[in-house]
């Protein structure tokens, strides 16, 4: 269900780093959370965001929720096709319905991140 | 009976009742379709001056000719297309409006005979003040009522509603610490509270910065302490909150942020909770917001707009919006010379008519009565939470006051959440609770009874959830599926979200 390689944050995104190309996502279990997926607000390529802080917004038909993200760097690349499709947020949230591509500027921070089976003892204990 | 004297809609087979048509009042075409050429609404005497071409009089440039296709109907078609579509309306008259956080209170009579009072519904806002003395006393008294409730030394009913009163009240703050030389950074929010509160403090220039609640459902104190820096300009707080649980450590709360020189913003949704029991100035909030059309019984939506008073301590009172009401002697006059004022948040003086309502539910309760009917909405939202408690599971155990908030957690378990619930409760008869607010509860259920509901319709509302949490363990495919006895069955959500039609075409 959740990848090894991917690493996740407390506030259920996701980010696959490779040196300093990462991908950035929300995770099985926020889009569950979330319910029905109707509305993603994604940065402009090019902007600069801090680990931590809010780039963007998911919006479900219950709730608006902020996306945190889990490094810090520079907005490469979004997915476009999220736009006419919200829905795939929720059918393939750990791939096909990837947020953004991300410059990292500090990769260390990957470090601070929860593993695979972390991740899962945390929303685990959440529940 | 004869055939005449039944239901249109149904004919009996024996003694099988079946649908035969939709009748007339559960199938209402849009005004635009009813539309036929000519067909008026009204009648003009015959014109007794020359006619005027309207292109010649005006300008050609401003006869607009893009507006075409406007519904031309009988007056007697356009009252029953809106009688017909009132009937689809659920409203507080009706029935228990148990909406949590809202205040969905009864709207009582007598504020509508006083505001339709000849010299309050039509005096203009032009008129000179001389003119005026009357409207201006019922501002003058409903301020000082509504600061003696508040605890607070100054108020301005200007702002339009909840939000615009909190946009007011933050601006306030803002105008204060500029004053003082730095409007400094920061507005800390508990993720408790209502989504307004975040978007306040952005549109006033703040960042703003999550509190988590602490296990009881409060403002989580040594959090508090290491999150309110010299960058902090307030902690925009609802008390109680939206658990409808009281900050026991309000006061606590105040200290920590006035020894850093930070504020305290109380959002008034709740004061239901509170009017004749406790004031918010008492316990260190230096600014707050009321809901008139909560707390004070005047209308929400529809019936008229909201009103968003803003009351606050001495120390702001310089900040507040112009013109500002100044008595002197036995003459009240509008002061518009205020060098630190905000300057005006609302054209006018606020919604005039929805004040004259509020002052009058306050005057015909009294003192007593405002507190008799604090402590009724309590007693209404304990007796549901002890009667619901077998039923529902519910998340934050600390005393309530004026709503409870119960959690679908053993609903879903059975895959009936709440939302499915709530559509079921239309089934019974009674408006849905709120749903899924606030979000620090998995599956919210949040219900706030009021004081306008007497024990008989409290009981069926309390066996209406009763007899849904039963139907949730027999057959929870049939409550998934609800409202079964409604004009319109369960309505697509999530494609009306995703692709909105927002205009209708022929």
């Amino acid at each position: 269900m959740y990848p090894e390689n991917y690493r996740y944050t407390k506030e259920h995104e996701w980010v696959l780093a490779d040196g300093d190309a990462g991908t950035i996502g929300i995770t099985d279990h926020a889009q569950q959370e979330l319910g029905d997926i109707v509305y993603v607000d994604l940065p402009k390529v090019g902007t600069h965001v801090e680990s931590g802080k809010t780039f963007g917004s998911v919006e479900s038909v219950k709730a608006v929720s902020d996306i945190y993200s889990p490094v810090s760097g520079e907005i490469v690349e979004i997915n476009e096709s999220l736009a006419d499709a919200p829905e795939k947020l929720n059918t393939d949230p750990h791939g096909d319905a990837w947020l953004v591509k991300i410059k990292l500027t500090r990769p260390e921070e990957i470090q601070n991140l929860m593993s695979a089976s972390d991740y899962q003892s945390y929303i685990g204990a959440e529940k | 009976m004869s055939d005449q004297g039944m239901n249109e809609s149904r004919m009996v087979h024996g003694d099988k009742i079946t649908k035969v048509t939709t009748h007339l009042s559960q199938n209402e075409a849009l005004l635009f379709e009813r539309s036929s050429p000519g067909k008026k609404a009204y009648q003009l005497p015959e014109l007794d001056v020359p006619a005027v071409d309207a292109a010649e009089a005006l300008g050609a440039e401003n006869v607009r000719a893009e507006i075409t296709d406007f519904p031309e109907v009988s007056e007697v078609e356009a009252i029953r297309h809106f009688t017909r579509l009132s009937t689809w309306n659920y409203a507080i008259d009706y029935g228990m409006y148990p909406l949590g956080s809202c205040t969905m209170k009864y709207n009582p009579r007598i504020n509508e005979v006083v505001a339709r009072t000849e010299g309050l519904a039509w005096a203009h806002p032009y008129q000179p003040e001389s003119l005026s003395q009357g409207c201006l006393e019922v501002m003058e008294h409903l301020e000082n009522a509504l600061a003696e409730i508040c605890g607070m030394d100054a108020v301005t009913l200007q702002p339009a509603a909840g939000a615009h009163g909190e946009l007011t009240g933050i601006l306030l703050i803002r105008a204060l610490l500029e004053k003082r030389g730095n409007p400094r950074k920061k507005i800390l929010i508990p993720d408790s509270a209502h989504g307004t509160n975040p978007a306040t403090a952005a549109i006033a220039g703040y960042a703003v910065e999550n509190i988590k609640s602490s296990e009881t459902g409060g403002v989580d104190l040594a959090a508090l302490e290491q999150l309110v820096t010299s960058d902090v300009a307030a902690l925009m707080v609802t008390n109680p909150n939206t658990l409808g649980v009281f900050e026991n450590n309000i006061v606590r709360v105040a200290e920590i942020l006035h020894k850093k020189g930070a504020m305290l913003y109380m959002d008034g949704a709740n004061m239901n909770a509170l009017v004749g029991i406790a004031r918010p100035g008492d316990f260190g909030v230096d600014v707050m917001h009321l809901n008139l059309h909560k707390t004070f019984s005047t209308p929400h939506g529809g019936g008229g707009p909201g009103a968003g008073p803003v009351a606050v301590k001495k120390v702001l009172e310089p900040f507040l919006p112009t013109p500002r009401l100044r008595r002197s002697g036995k003459k009240l006059t509008f002061d518009y010379k205020r060098k630190h004022s905000i300057g005006r948040v609302k054209s006018y003086y606020g919604n005039f008519g929805v004040l004259v309502r509020a002052l009058a539910y306050i005057l015909a309760h009294g003192g007593p009565g405002l507190k008799n009917a604090t402590m009724d909405a309590v007693l209404n939202a304990v007796y549901i939470r002890k009667a619901l408690e077998p039923y529902f599971d519910l998340p934050y155990k600390s005393p309530n006051m004026h709503e409870v908030v119960f959690s679908d957690d053993r609903q879903s378990k059975l895959g009936v959440r709440t939302g499915d619930i709530a559509k079921r409760l239309i089934d019974y008869g009674f408006h849905p609770y709120t749903v899924s607010f606030p979000m620090i509860v998995h599956g919210a259920l949040m219900i706030e009874p009021t004081e306008t509901e007497g024990r008989l319709e409290i009981d069926s509302f309390i066996n209406a959830m009763i007899a849904i949490a039963g139907e949730c363990e027999t057959d929870p495919q049939m409550v998934k599926n609800a409202p079964y006895n409604t004009r319109t069955s369960r309505v697509d959500e999530v494609t009306a979200a995703r692709k909105p039609v927002l205009r209708w075409k022929p």
